[in-house]
């Protein structure tokens, strides 16, 4: 089990090289000279030089970069251009509202994605079936920023059950539509993932002695088919983690949600580079995280992997 | 039971392409969708009622109309036709969808190839490359890269997409190949010492196609959502260029009262991408008979 | 038809429909067990011999398969026609069965105690504890060492013989006064399957059972069985006490599968029934007279138009044969 965690920590490394590396580059490679673009085309050559050298910008790349992953190895992602803050200061502010949302969006993914599924496969080939297919193909065909928007007025403006934007103050209304929004798409991978998972193992010999036990049909599926089951869903949910976060910025702006993908959007409005670079950064980083914690928790569900070492 | 097996074997391809054809429910309907999106959009010309960036004389008549017979959409703030900005738009997303794909494609695909092919330290580093890449979240990364670009156009949004998509295929075909590589077929080629390049494009690559279709399919679909992504948050095509992702941009800011202007564009993305979602299953069910319950 | 048997299997039908057409995997198989008896079942693979154990216990796989008619009487009581809900209450308890293949049988990711256990607490409804507790105890009693200890394994850490003997505490933990064994020991090694074949018949005695043992492996048989049943694309053959059918096979099929037997020679024993010619049948394309025609070394011209029926030919010796 030590060495699984430690290997799995371990090629996590290189991808956390690369990961910084774009980052850097992106930052660097930057067409346009942001120092430039701030102080408009007329500025003082003499303070724009000042400028840049402030930020590090008229150093060679390599030297740069080597800057760079110092800084970050201490929390320091720079100062943003538009308010002159710390962007870590600005990330850590918008961190706690996205996280929210991210975790109730997959809760919402795991719950009617998950119950879809199994309902699906242990009604397969019925019109139950096809009703849940059909419902999970819809929730990955439909951009989610509209769902959002079609959930918007249906819920908040025709029925009125739940406010049509903004944080609340963290209020649970306020987290319901966003929340679904961001969910929909998961739920429906994961409905598909749970059906074909779980038919595949109701296939298998030890589902049948689970049967021959007299054991309830409740207790067949629920016990020896999902456990069995859930480990390709618990992958599929640690790489859904990613393709949430993708929806993020969308969701996020559709209901004027102030998380880092809104800050992301704004930023990239402002031209506001280092804002818009470290919250990229720390999307990654959350995935990575994320698929970390999925591997680690799959060993926990799967004695074949805990118990080898 | 055994003919489901026998087709099973990986080369169903051959058959695929040899006219063999084995429809399905999938095939037929996820055709049918496109069939309709495609025709829309290459019609186009044709079929829209009005021109779509024409601003009509004397405004105030015609802007923000609710839908109705002359303007079956309604019509945005400028009182131009909505029918006639999403049938345009259909042509740019399904350019933007399409062309990426191809573009994407190759580039995945000889990477994904070399990776598993070659393995050691050439599949270190090119996986490596893909991880990282995958490791940000597709969209956030396009944001990112839009914002470097200086002006999103046209031409940025393909890039951006490109840039982030290719990773798909390559990881998948990485995986195809390295099973390939332990199938008995491809060994005694190995071993009858063909040389690398026949042994990639001759026999690795034919024995990846139906998987590289399949994955084209959902790419296709993938892109439109992503430049739907883009142009809503105003990072797409700009005016006067259409997309659905800007018609929803345009739209979004009279949501809740002029909903139809987000309505239509929606739907309009909503059945293109089912089209190529149903399509995709279809294809996978045929040329996967494994995967089918 | 048989009296004081503990089950009566009468013309049961089991069909698959699948896309290709309906097989008839059992069609119209009639057997009997007496309590404490063994019944051999015995055929090459795809005779329907596993399909009319998992009938019994109604674990037919719906879709494709699906009983279509026949009785299964078990202590007076007709098993097609009960309510799920009873018939749960039967398996596992009164009727048990053990698989093939430990390795796939035993679900990879719970202890083999929690497998042996919950049936227990299933169907007896005590606590947690006392369930581990019995389930120790009859991990025990298929002398499985250290049973304490091993209870808390997973089946991916025992050997393939141990998985056997957990596959049959499971199958024996509640006291069933039938047990149906389909290839217990195919899937083990030549030295593990005496023992295993052993540790089956001292339980039976032990615990007056009756078993049904499905084989293709005509030693085992000649071992344990009192009474055999040979079985022929879906149909029964054969029938016969165990003496009766070594001494004297009627049907050409027995006489096949017996002549590729080797002669008994120790340590051989294990030889597979693949020296009959021809091809086992396709079941969706048979012959419309005797089944076994094709590949019946006495066939004659009588033996296509219409299928034999089965006949007592000797005092509790049936064949399916019109030589017999």
């Amino acid at each position: 089990m030590r060495g699984y965690v430690l290997s799995r920590c371990g090629q996590a490394v290189p991808v956390l090289f690369g990961v910084t590396l774009i980052t850097f580059l992106l930052t660097h490679v930057a067409l346009g000279d942001p120092v430039r673009a701030m102080m408009g085309q007329r500025a003082d050559p003499e303070v724009v030089a000042r400028i840049r050298a402030e930020y590090g910008l008229d150093k060679p790349l390599w030297h740069r970069y080597a800057l760079y992953m110092g800084k970050l190895l201490v929390g320091d992602l720079g100062y943003s251009y538009r308010q002159g803050r710390p962007v870590s200061a600005t990330l850590a502010e918008r961190l706690p509202a996205t996280a929210r949302l991210a975790v109730a969006a997959m809760v919402v993914a795991l719950v009617l994605g998950m119950t879809a599924g199994i309902v699906a496969a242990v009604r397969h080939n019925t019109g139950v079936d096809l009703l849940m297919m059909t419902l999970s193909l819809l929730g990955i065909s439909t951009p989610v920023f509209w769902l959002g928007m079609m959930l918007i007025l249906l819920f908040a403006v025709s029925l009125g059950w739940f406010p049509i934007s903004g944080y609340g103050d963290g209020a649970f209304g306020h987290l319901v539509l966003p929340a679904l929004t961001l969910g929909a798409l998961q739920a429906g991978y994961i409905a598909r993932m749970t059906r074909s998972a779980l038919l595949e193992v109701l296939r298998q010999e030890y589902v049948r002695t689970a049967r021959a036990k007299g054991l309830k049909e409740r207790v067949v599926i629920l016990k020896h088919g999902l456990r069995n089951g859930i480990l390709p869903i618990l992958t599929l949910a640690g790489i859904g983690l990613g393709d949430l976060l993708v929806g993020a910025p969308l969701t996020e702006t559709v209901f004027a949600w102030p998380g880092l993908g809104r800050l992301l959007v704004a930023a990239v409005g402002n031209r506001d580079l280092p804002v818009v670079l470290g919250a990229t950064l720390l999307f990654a980083l959350i995935f990575l995280a994320a698929n970390l914690i999925v591997d680690l928790v799959y060993a926990l569900v799967d004695p074949r992997v805990r118990l080898t070492e | 039971m055994s003919e489901g097996a026998r087709r099973g074997t990986g080369r169903s391809v051959r058959g695929f392409f040899s006219g063999k054809w084995q429809w399905s429910l999938g095939i037929v309907l996820g055709s049918l969708i496109l069939l309709f999106s495609g025709v829309m959009a290459l019609l186009s010309t044709l079929l829209a009622p009005y021109d779509p960036t024409r601003i009509p004389e004397g405004l105030q008549g015609f802007s923000l109309l609710p839908p109705r017979g002359d303007h079956w959409f309604g019509t945005d703030l400028l009182g131009r036709d909505l029918l006639s900005r999403v049938l345009y738009g259909a042509r740019i997303s399904l350019l933007i969808g399409i062309v990426v794909e191809l573009v994407v494609t190759p580039i995945g695909v000889i990477i994904g190839l070399f990776a598993g092919y070659f393995g050691g330290r050439m599949d270190s580093v090119l996986m490596r490359t893909t991880d990282a890449v995958m490791a940000f979240p597709a969209l956030v990364l396009a944001i990112a890269l839009t914002a470097v670009l200086e002006q999103p156009g046209l031409l940025s949004v393909i890039i951006v997409l490109t840039a982030v998509r290719w990773t798909t295929v390559a990881r998948l075909v990485r995986g195809q190949v390295l099973s390939l590589r332990e199938a008995e077929h491809i060994a005694a080629i190995v071993a009858l010492g063909a040389g690398k390049g026949r042994i990639i494009f001759r026999h690795l690559l034919p024995n990846c196609l139906a998987l590289i279709l399949v994955a084209m399919t959902f790419g296709v679909a993938s892109n439109i959502l992503s430049e739907a992504g883009l142009g809503f948050l105003g990072l797409g095509v700009q005016p006067p260029m259409v997309s659905w992702g800007s018609l929803l941009a345009e739209g979004a800011v009279y949501l809740t009262v002029k909903p139809w202007l987000c309505v239509f564009p929606g739907l309009a993305i909503t059945c293109t991408v089912l089209g190529f979602h149903v399509l995709g299953d279809g294809l996978r069910d045929v040329l996967d008979p494994r995967l089918r319950s | 038809m048989r009296n004081g048997s503990l089950l009566t299997v009468q013309d049961l039908r089991t069909h698959f429909f699948t896309g290709e057409g309906v097989v008839r995997a059992v069609d119209g198989v009639t057997l009997s067990v007496r309590p404490g008896e063994t019944l051999g079942l015995v055929g090459e693979s795809g005779c329907g011999k596993t399909v009319t154990a998992l009938s019994i216990l109604r674990l037919v796989p719906d879709p494709p398969g699906r009983i279509v008619g026949g009785t299964i009487c078990f202590d007076g009581r007709d098993l097609l026609r009960l309510p799920e809900e009873e018939m749960r209450s039967i398996r596992g308890c009164a009727i048990s069965m053990i698989f093939q293949e430990p390795m796939t049988s035993l679900n990879p990711v719970f202890t083999v105690g929690e497998q042996v256990a919950e049936g227990i607490r299933h169907h007896q409804k005590v606590s947690r504890r006392e369930a581990w507790d019995r389930a120790v105890e009859v991990l025990r009693r298929v002398k499985i060492p250290d049973p304490a200890r091993r209870a808390y394994e997973y089946p991916h850490q025992l050997s393939g013989g141990l998985r056997q003997r957990v596959m049959i505490a499971m199958a024996l933990a509640l006291g069933p006064r039938l047990l149906i064994a389909d290839e217990p020991t195919t899937a083990l090694d030549v030295t593990i399957q005496a023992q295993i074949i052993e540790l089956l018949t001292g339980l039976q005695e032990e615990m007056q059972m009756a078993v049904i043992l499905i084989t293709h492996d005509l030693g085992v048989i000649a071992e344990t069985a009192d009474r055999v049943v040979v079985m022929y694309a879906g149909r029964v053959v054969e029938e016969a006490s165990a003496e009766q059918l070594f001494e004297t096979p009627l049907h050409p099929y027995t006489q096949g599968l017996l002549e590729s037997l080797p002669k008994l020679e120790a340590g051989k024993r294990h030889r597979r029934l693949t020296a009959i010619p021809g091809l086992i049948p396709n079941l969706l394309d048979l012959p419309t007279g005797c089944k076994f025609a094709p590949r019946c070394p006495k066939v004659v011209g009588d033996c296509w138009p219409t299928e034999p029926d089965l006949r007592e030919v000797r005092p509790g010796h049936w064949a399916r044969c019109i030589l017999a």
